[in-house]
């Protein structure tokens, strides 16, 4: 996994709450045994006018003009900022890599979905939760400025915006340390197998039809 | 000290480790595998050399992109085929038990689940599948995972997880004659949100739940992850032990007995405390529809179409805009107004044998509307269609104008060959109105298989109470 320290990096507004899994990566994309190469089809049907299906050459399709991720500005953009429960709906890890594979390092939204949160964290990608007034007015100053940038720092825990001001984000710990350092989580959890062990031993005197 | 909740009984019994933050490993009895979030589970367990730690734990079945209709020439569309090989493939060399697209005990993984006795109360269930919530029903922490905790969990067994906070959702008294679990479930999210329930663990409770079936259990559990929560869950009762009794994956003998002897303490102390309840009175809840987008755009049979210039927020009222625009409504428009197009029966929130016989106690002896394209009805598995059709429910169907199908998803989330055209406009019992959901530009309304049928037969939603 690519670990996250800090970020620099143009942001994309996204004017939407409830944006769910099925409009991050629509589900005929979903069928592909890999998992690299999900970026041209992030927000497919937002994206293009046309109807998209796995296999087509992205330089054939037609752009939506009026979607925010095809504006000229925004183009690079690395940094999502979205409304609130943004990722709500299906567990598909899909969501997560479209967003990589496209460029997304960071989601900025006032509340995220519980699963596509988590899964967030498994690729590499720092979803961070601000207050809803906060992100409303970073939403105005990135309509208002192009070329709107935000630095973000995991460590310190801080977005700070193009005029400086710093706001803080809360992170669990542990997700912050294996963020930070790449960590694989198998790897991790192989460390406690005799924990793992025990407790199978124990359940299978008390709960032996677990075991079957 | 007061009384502990379900979820924290659930929880303790499962703690294999806990770190200094509270972060705890946690032991995963039962893991459901499917075809869509699976390859690269496999593929990542394979490149890191390692190989599963229980495969008995674990169980598949292809169900999203299997086709419902002829399946003897295989799967047309290549893409899909490839996936369910996939499935078979990996399945085959891991040695993990999978009831393949041919065996009639194939379905939906969360029908076949508890219909072959593989969920149990007490356990941890995952899948990586939103919808794993459906589990609960049984007293069982379930929810649903991505595709890095599919691999976590096939190499460890276990998962990193925090606990969530607690929410008790009780609905008290007696639902309306024609009121379904469905029903609750969508006044349920329109009662909280479709964020309500995110960093909870439900818990339903009450007179009304207690008095549901474990089908109209899983329904109201399915629905969970709508309301944001990874979790749905009802207490253990004897409706819960009678449904799990003599199913072919059940404990039998000293070991049922043993089961159902812990399985007895699985609910909520009557002093345990929730960080939130919610209260509905069963008596109140009618019919839904929904109107929107998200399935908390949603309203009863007698509501209408509601205008966005009544929204209480800016964001909300942006979201009603788009959401009308995209379903081509305008507000005001009485819902027993709007004409479909099409009917979907099925999914895993509505197609076990209750659902059927409740949509076909509604269209028996009629026809379908000349003005509905298509009627489909789409069993939750091999083994419930076989029911079905052991009660005669398929020629009800049929004689009707419905067609009648093969197990499946199916048109929830139209990943096969069954979906909506642009602009077509469906009464689906599926769970997910999202834009796109049953196929680009296909406009989902989310009810009842009750509400589902009665609008195939009429053209367009009527109260199937007064139908
Ligand atoms: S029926 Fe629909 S919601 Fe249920 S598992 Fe299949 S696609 Fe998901």
């Amino acid at each position: 996994m690519q670990a996250f320290t800090s970020h620099h990096g143009l942001v994309v507004p996204l004017d939407r709450a409830n944006v769910d899994t099925d409009a991050i990566i629509p589900k005929q994309f979903l069928k592909s045994i890999k998992r690299a190469g999900f970026g041209p089809n992030l927000f497919d049907e937002w994206r293009y006018l046309d109807h998209g299906e796995p296999g087509m050459d992205p330089a054939s399709r037609q752009p939506n003009p009026e979607f925010v991720l095809n504006f000229p500005r925004y183009q690079g953009a690395s940094i999502l900022l979205a409304r609130d429960n943004f990722g709500c709906g299906s567990s598909r890890e899909h969501a997560p890599w479209a967003l990589e594979d496209y460029g997304i390092r960071a989601i900025i939204a006032p509340s995220f979905a519980d699963i596509f949160y988590n899964n967030c964290f498994k690729n590499g990608i720092l979803p961070i939760v601000l207050d809803a007034g906060v992100v409303d007015r970073l939403f105005r100053e990135c309509e208002a400025a192009e070329g709107y940038r935000l630095a973000i720092d995991l460590a310190a825990q801080t977005v700070t915006t193009p005029a400086g001001e710093v706001l803080a984000f809360e992170v669990d710990a542990g997700r912050k340390h294996r963020l930070i350092n790449g960590l694989d989580d198998i790897g991790l959890t192989l460390l406690q197998s005799d924990k793992i062990k025990a407790y199978e031993e124990r359940r299978k005197i008390e709960a032996p039809w677990l075991f079957v | 000290m007061p009384g502990q909740t379900l979820f924290q009984k659930l929880w303790d019994a499962h703690v294999v480790h806990v770190e200094p933050d509270g972060t705890s490993l946690l032991y995963i009895d039962r893991h459901l595998v499917h075809e869509v979030t699976s390859p690269q589970a496999f593929e990542g367990l394979k490149l890191a050399h390692r190989t599963p730690r229980r495969v008995d734990a674990a169980v598949a079945v292809p169900d999203h992109n299997v086709p419902t209709t002829d399946r003897s020439q295989g799967i047309a569309d290549p893409v899909s085929r490839l996936q369910v090989e996939t499935l078979d493939a990996n399945c085959a060399e891991f040695g993990i038990r999978e009831f393949k697209m041919n065996d009639v005990r194939q379905g939906i993984v969360h029908v076949i689940g508890p219909e072959e006795g593989l969920t149990l109360p007490g356990m941890t269930v995952v899948c990586g599948d939103s919808h794993t919530s459906t589990h609960g029903a049984f007293g069982a922490l379930a929810f649903g995972i991505g595709t890095s905790e599919v691999e976590h969990v096939l190499a460890t067994q276990c998962l990193w997880q925090k606990p969530s906070k607690t929410m008790l959702v009780k609905v008290e008294g007696q639902l309306g004659r024609g009121v379904t679990a469905k029903d609750v479930a969508l006044a349920v999210i329109g009662r909280i949100g479709t964020a309500g329930g995110t960093g909870y663990a439900l818990e339903f409770g009450g007179s009304a739940i207690r008095g549901l079936s474990m089908e109209g259990r899983m329904t109201l559990c399915n629905m969970a992850i709508e309301a944001g929560a990874r979790a749905g869950m009802v207490a253990v009762d004897e409706t819960t032990i009678e449904y799990v009794r003599g199913r072919p994956f059940s404990p039998v003998g000293e070991a049922w007995d043993k089961a159902v002897a812990w399985w007895k303490t699985l609910h909520s102390d009557a002093d345990a405390v929730f960080d939130q309840v919610v209260e509905l009175d069963a008596a109140a809840i009618e019919p839904q529809v929904t109107w929107g987008t998200s399935p908390e755009m949603v309203t009863t049979v007698h509501g209408r179409v509601p205008d966005p210039a009544a929204a209480p927020s800016e964001v909300k009222r942006h979201d009603w805009t788009r959401a009308l625009d995209y379903m081509g409504l305008a507000a005001g428009t009485p819902i027993e107004r709007i004409a479909i197009d099409k009917v979907f029966i099925g999914s895993c929130t509505n197609s076990r044998i209750e659902d059927l016989r409740e949509a076909a106690a509604v269209v028996r002896g009629r026809k379908k509307s000349a003005s509905v394209k298509l009627a489909m009805v789409v069993p939750g598995s091999g083994l419930v269609k076989q029911q079905a059709e052991a009660e005669g429910l398929d020629k009800v169907f049929l004689e009707a104008g419905f067609e009648w199908r093969e197990p499946g998803c199916s048109m929830c989330l139209a990943m096969n060959a069954d979906r909506l055209e642009p602009g077509e406009r469906c009464a689906s019992t599926s769970n997910r109105n999202f834009e796109g959901r049953q196929g680009q530009g296909g406009r989902t309304h989310l009810v009842s298989p009750a509400m589902a049928a009665a609008a195939g037969i009429a053209g367009h939603f009527v109260d199937v109470r007064h139908f």
